[in-house]
């Protein structure tokens, strides 16, 4: 079981502003915890995988409710 | 061991600026891609109001090219009242459409300046090519977002660079200039070989018109939002409403917006509040919105026009659920001719 430090919701945003939510976000975590995204817009899922490949943090789970969608980020450096 | 020289690069995650960064960093320099959130790009605006069913999934590019490179990619939000003033106010105009793009690259360079101040770097750069398009990237314009933009000489244009002046980081040494482009005008040709020679792959197709400004349809809107409700009133919300479906001004304060497809409809669902939203009741049909302040009459013309877009399951006499905050009310639509259908079209 993930425990993140902290939950951002973004249900109701549209990429990218949830990417944008996210990077703001992760600044307030510390390097090895875990950040947990709410999300209902579909497109995070290509987004955040492409987010944290490119800005170097591990997506470590993502889970599909329905059209909603909880993706578990760690922040690595 | 000496600190690697940093840059910011403006990355879209075309072809042009993913080639840039890559040349950059063969030859060791550190970079932090960089790219905007405008509300005007029209491949984000179809991600977000198409329906999901795709074959193939419609990707942030800017973030793709990143992930692609390895190279971290901050997202910049610059879309509001600010960003606004530069296509209602422009200072250099318009080109073919509503396109203020000489005003919007001096928008962006400052605030990507001020970005390469924040972090540290020395320089930034782009994928611009001289002479690629038309307004901003000829030789004078691109001198006048220079000076406009207060850039120092910091900006480098890493695929044309041979053709321009030498700039901060070649006159440093930071980047070696022989290693750096000689592109011109709008072929791809070029950037395509380079493509291949670095190994770079799977790129979107080198198109351009890539903004809703330059887009002949959308100016037409705008320039009916400017000349009807004032382009002081401009919010980001009406640039959203702007983008998407078929436009009627069926009177000059009454204006209809309607969905043109499932994604579309579920996109003005969102923007209900404070709006009429009517719909066809027992049949699927568009989701129509509309603003201003219309009469009965007006209603039951909308409600006609909701019928006519509502395909053949609809008969000319389906009933239409108008919406408006808490109350639903039933009209019978009036018809409306097709002439004069034509004649509100925006």
């Amino acid at each position: 079981m993930i425990q993140p430090a902290m939950t951002l919701d973004t249900f109701g945003l549209l990429c990218p502003v949830p990417i944008m939510k996210t990077a703001s976000a992760i600044r307030e975590i510390a390097v090895g915890e875990v950040l947990e995204v709410l999300a209902d817009d579909p497109q995070i899922l290509e987004d955040m995988p492409a987010w944290c490949a490119s800005n170097g943090h591990a997506l470590l789970d993502t889970i599909e409710e329905g059209e909603e969608y909880r993706l578990f980020v760690k922040k690595v450096k | 061991m000496s600190k690697p020289v940093k840059a910011v690069g403006l990355l879209s995650g075309g072809l042009d600026s993913t080639i840039a960064a890559a040349m950059l960093m063969r030859q060791g320099i550190e970079i932090q891609g960089l790219t905007f959130y405008t509300g005007f790009c029209v491949v984000e605006h179809n991600r977000r109001s198409k329906t999901r069913k795709r074959k193939k999934p419609v990707r942030n590019e800017a973030l793709q090219a990143g992930a692609k490179l390895d190279l971290p990619v901050e997202m910049i939000d610059i879309s509001g009242p600010d960003y606004l003033k530069v296509l209602t106010d422009p200072k250099y105009g318009y080109g073919k459409t509503v396109n203020p793009c000489i005003d919007c690259r001096i928008f962006m360079f400052r605030r990507a300046r001020q970005y390469m101040d924040e972090i540290g770097a020395q320089f930034m750069f782009t994928g611009e090519v001289l002479g690629q398009r038309p307004m901003s990237q000829r030789r004078q314009p691109m001198n006048v977002i220079d000076r406009d933009a207060e850039l120092d000489g910091l900006l480098l244009r890493p695929l044309s660079a041979k053709r321009l002046p030498p700039t901060v980081p070649e006159q440093e040494g930071w980047v070696d200039r022989e290693q750096l482009g000689d592109i011109q005008g709008r072929s791809r040709q070029k950037q395509m070989e380079i493509a291949e020679e670095y190994g770079i792959e799977d790129y979107p197709s080198p198109a351009g018109g890539c903004c809703y400004l330059t887009d002949e349809n959308f100016g037409r809107r705008i320039l009916d939002f400017f000349e009807y409700e004032g382009k002081e009133n401009l919010t980001m919300d009406d640039v959203m409403l702007l983008k998407i479906g078929r436009h009627f001004r069926v009177k000059p304060d009454v204006k209809v917006v309607m969905g043109r497809e499932e994604g579309e409809n579920k996109f003005l669902e969102r923007y209900t509040p404070g709006r009429w939203r009517l719909e066809t009741k027992d049949v699927t049909g568009p989701t129509t919105l509309v603003e201003g302040h219309p009469s009965d009459d007006d209603l039951r013309q909308i409600a006609g026009m909701t019928v006519r877009y509502a395909g053949s399951k609809a008969d000319p006499d389906t009933p239409v659920a108008c919406h408006y905050e808490d109350t639903e009310r039933i009209l019978e639509p009036s018809p409306v001719e097709e002439s004069v259908l034509e004649a509100w079209r925006i």
